[in-house]
């Protein structure tokens, strides 16, 4: 066969055998015999000591105590837990390996392989009981039987699927709409900094300011975390100002700022980390995960990095007493592309 | 028939009577003897406890993975007793003063709990996590041993793709363990992995939906999440881990060449005693150090993230260590997205991050199947390669590892900007190239490096090594004396086999029928090209020739001529 062609085996130097055993000085020394056995006795005897030592410490270290040594700054207790609880462990290990390399008989001995495979008489007598069973079914002649329970085990799948799918609510059309393409932001809500839910004044942001903000009826969802989370991980918002005369303005969201005050999303349009990296020169936003970088005088558009959309604006305007409110929710989802999004109306460069 | 009506207990033709060897452990007495009598102790263990087993250091790479995932149950009981898997909001009050009064998930309130109230928390949750990291590096270093020594090889095939298995399912378990916490940072990790299933093509939306119970964060995925790590992952890997070790004991374990190791022998110690000792020993080493690194060596520090929240992000986050690769390629790939009526495909999120993943995973299960084409050789292989004389596969090994470490520095291109001063940009578009060039580079260099390496050897068996004594020749010349190596290192410099070139053979005979295990021009080059690299190694006569010399002084004889020939060369110029 072409297998035996193809590899070559040929030993140039004819095999000598296993080596011979070489005694170590526990074999022959009687001396040094016993100090192995010392050894290893010592490291076994020490563990009752430390094992001790740890339910002591367990009990009578005080939380509050700390160990400062040498740049190490930590609880008392953990470490000397540590401490005596490992080194315990380490001597049992120790000890054991010792035994092994240094007492117990170190002859080599050499033990047979056998193929991995059957051989041919196991192999046809495995086979002559598999057709006997067969046979004994009789799926040969009532082949109907087998055919059915070829689909009968399958379809099993299916229930055991089915019953997955109400895991999470189902993101058809309405419900995205109501939960992945909306977020709290509408027409006159007041743009207000995300810790202390103040109300932000156009006139006292300074050129070159960023600013966290939030919407304020965030603070209706505060008896009900978890809508708040998911509220917070959509609206979230920067607000920047910048000198007007620097950046670029396009002619469809003139008015969707107030003065050079400018506001974004302040989630990532890649896989949506919150955005918080602001080069105040440039212009430009960097996302801190994925390091993709957005010209926020440029309507949000990419300049760097994995992110495919523009970072969406929130059209602002200011009310009666010069306090930045927010025109409507965003135009375009906010966070990171879906299969179903229509992105064709997300800003591009160049766009007006 | 008449039957005695009693028999003595001792009657001698009674003892006589009982087959000999039914109670072998009998003499053992009590337990032993009873259990014996009902699980057939004796001949379970008649042949496995004093199995051979070769002894290498590199054998003990696949057994601190084992021993970690070991500690990794033991320590995963004890912070299950603690951990509450649920985002219900609640107030911190414990003991750590900077988080008092903050709102945060019972899940992160309980992990502080853990590290700050409960005695030897922090130690088994330290431990934990140094155990996680250390059971994925040490079972990525034994995967890197088999492929390099070619233990995949027939019959162990089936081995290699469940321990692919174990691998791709300690990256779940490890991610999934280190979201529980529901700190800054494992949130932030949670949020990439809703934009990654979200990338999905077609069905992106609705696993989102499925996999995070609605719109993320949700209140359920820390839950589900818990459920995975402690239950289903962990099942998985203690399956495959079972069968894993039941392939080894039943292929027995493959040995490095050697004098005396053949292909049909293993030679080593026995499994009782010296295996129980040195392996169970070594047990205890590896938790020994784990729990000394849990002690001294601070790892997920959460009280310093604070709890999640999806408005903050710390710069520099980053995965575990073995995520980074995925990290890396998801942040140099560039922005690719189709928008194509009204949907939306996401390229660049979902090649480098599903896609990576199913390449490396892919292409690792291919390759024994591959190798073996490309070969041919259809032998059962207990002998292991060494890396030099398999020089292809090692290059391909060499390449993939400067690919995997190219994407894993990628991972950090914030950090190498940072540390070093480097534009941010420069570096993502160096590794944009980086990822395809430097492995090329690094196969070339590899297939070189072993090249030279076999020149050595086959210099190694004819001429001896260096001694360091320089010999002053009458004449004037000087040359350094050779000593031949030992019979044992010359045999496993030159046992290995050796592939030559084939000829393609035609499809079918001058009869007309069909060839069968017919080499084709194709299989022909391509086999021509992995062993290119390959030096034909020296003959028995060479190796005759060089030893027949009879020792030193002959070898210095020889070796003054080539020197002084050299000399002479030298003093031409």
């Amino acid at each position: 066969m072409s297998s035996d062609l193809e590899v070559t085996h040929t030993h140039p130097v004819p095999d000598p055998g296993i080596e011979e055993h070489v005694e170590r000085w526990a074999d022959v020394d009687p001396a040094a015999s016993r100090r192995a056995e010392r050894q290893v006795a010592a490291c076994f005897g020490a563990v009752p000591l430390l094992a001790l030592g740890f339910v002591v410490v367990y009990f009578f270290v005080p939380k509050t105590w700390a160990v400062q040594f040498a740049g190490l700054h930590a609880p008392a207790q953990h470490i000397w837990l540590g401490l005596l609880g490992g080194v315990a462990i380490l001597l049992v290990g120790i000890g054991a390996v010792q035994w092994a390399r240094l007492i117990m008989g170190d002859h080599e001995i050499s033990e047979e392989r056998h193929p991995a495979g059957s051989d041919p008489a196991a192999r046809d007598e495995a086979l002559e009981e598999v057709h006997e069973g067969i046979a004994q079914s009789a799926l040969p002649r009532r082949k109907l039987i087998g055919k059915t329970l070829m689909v009968a085990l399958p379809s099993l799948a299916l229930p055991a699927l089915v019953t997955l799918l109400d895991m999470g609510p189902w993101p058809g059309p309405g419900t995205r709409a109501a939960t992945i393409e909306r977020t709290i932001w509408a027409e006159g809500v007041h743009l207000v900094t995300d810790v202390t839910y103040k109300r932000i004044k156009a006139v006292d942001m300074a050129v070159g300011e960023l600013v966290n903000a939030a919407p304020e009826n965030i603070k209706n969802l505060e008896h009900d975390p978890a809508a708040k989370a998911a509220a917070t991980a959509k609206a979230a918002i920067i607000i920047v100002r910048m000198d007007p005369a620097t950046i670029k303005i396009p002619a469809s969201r003139k008015d969707w700022q107030v003065d050079g005050i400018l506001c974004y999303s302040k989630i990532c349009t890649h896989v949506g980390c919150p955005i918080s990296l602001w080069e105040q020169q440039t212009h430009h936003l960097l996302c801190p995960c994925h390091q993709s970088t957005f010209d926020l005088g440029n309507s949000g558009v990419v300049v760097f990095g994995p992110a495919a959309r523009s970072l969406p604006q929130l059209p602002i305007t200011t009310d009666s007493e010069g306090y930045l409110v927010a025109r409507s929710d965003f135009t375009v989802p906010v966070g990171p592309s879906y299969f179903e999004r229509d992105s064709s109306h997300d800003y591009k460069n160049g766009d007006n | 028939m008449a039957k005695p009506t009693t028999v003595s207990a001792d009657s001698e033709a009674l003892a006589s009577s009982r087959p000999p060897g039914r109670r072998p452990l009998a003499g053992l007495g009590g337990p032993v003897g009873w259990l014996d009598d009902r699980v057939g102790l004796a001949k379970l263990s008649r042949h496995n406890l004093r199995k051979v087993f070769p002894d290498h250091w590199s054998f003990l790479l696949g057994e601190i993975a084992l021993y970690s995932f070991i500690i990794l149950l033991l320590t995963g009981v004890f912070l299950t007793i603690w951990f509450k898997p649920s985002m219900s909001e609640v107030e911190y009050m414990g003991t750590y003063q900077l988080l008092r009064g903050v709102p945060m998930s019972e899940a992160y309130e309980s992990t502080l709990a853990l590290s700050f109230d409960v005695r030897g928390g922090l130690l088994v949750r330290q431990v934990h996590h140094w155990a996680a990291n250390l059971f994925i590096a040490a079972a990525t270093v034994h995967m890197l041993r088999i492929f390099f020594t070619g233990a995949f090889r027939k019959p162990r095939e089936v081995n290699w793709l469940i321990g692919i298995g174990l691998m791709s399912t300690a990256l779940v378990e490890g991610f999934a363990g280190y979201s529980l916490p529901d700190d800054l940072l494992s949130g932030t990790g949670l949020r990439f992995v809703d934009g990654l299933i979200r990338s999905i093509p077609v069905i992106g939306t609705w696993a989102e939906f499925l996999v995070f119970g609605g719109e993320f964060p949700g209140t359920i995925i820390v839950p589900r999440l818990y459920m995975v790590h402690i239950l289903l992952v962990p099942g998985l890997l203690l399956a495959l881990i079972g069968a894993h070790l039941a392939l080894v004991v039943y292929h027995k374990h493959t040995q490095y060449p050697g004098p005396g190791r053949t292909e049909t022998n293993v030679v080593g110690y026995p499994l009782f005693p010296v295996y129980m000792a040195k392996a169970g020993g070594f047990f205890f080493i590896v938790f020994g150090v784990s729990v000394l690194m849990g002690t001294f060596l601070s790892i997920n520090p959460v009280w310093k993230f604070g709890p999640y929240t999806p408005n903050q992000v710390t710069a520099g986050s980053q995965p575990d260590w073995y995520m980074g690769f995925v990290e890396g390629a998801i942040r140099i790939f560039p922005p690719l997205e189709s928008h194509w009526g009204h949907t939306t495909w996401s390229w660049q999120i979902f090649l480098p991050g599903v896609g990576m993943l199913g390449l490396l995973f892919g292409a690792l299960a291919a390759y024994p199947f591959i190798e073996a084409w490309i070969t041919g050789d259809k032998a059962e292989h207990h002998l292991l390669d060494r890396p030099r004389n398999a020089a292809t596969r090692t290059s391909f090994g060499v390449a993939g590892i400067t690919w995997y470490a190219m994407f894993w520095i990628a991972g950090g291109n914030d950090i190498l900007a940072n540390e070093f001063g480097l534009s941010l940009n420069a570096i993502t578009w160096f590794m944009r190239f980086a990822v395809f060039i430097a492995p090329v580079i690094a196969f070339m260099v590899t297939r070189r490096i072993c090249t030279s390496l076999q020149r050595h050897d086959a210099e190694k068996v004819l001429h001896g090594v260096e001694t360091g004594v320089i010999v002053r020749t009458p004449d004037g010349g000087y040359y350094e004396d050779h000593m031949p190596i030992p019979v044992d290192e010359a045999f496993t410099l030159t046992q290995h086999p050796e592939y030559p070139a084939l000829q393609p053979t035609a499809a079918v005979d001058e009869n007309g029928v069909a060839v069968p295990a017919r080499v084709t021009r194709r299989r022909a080059r391509v086999r021509d090209w992995f062993f290119r690299p390959n030096i034909a190694k020296p003959t028995a006569d060479e190796v005759t020739e060089a030893r027949s010399h009879g020792g030193a002084e002959h070898e210095i004889a020889t070796h003054a001529s080539d020197a002084s020939d050299e000399q002479k060369a030298v003093s031409q110029h």
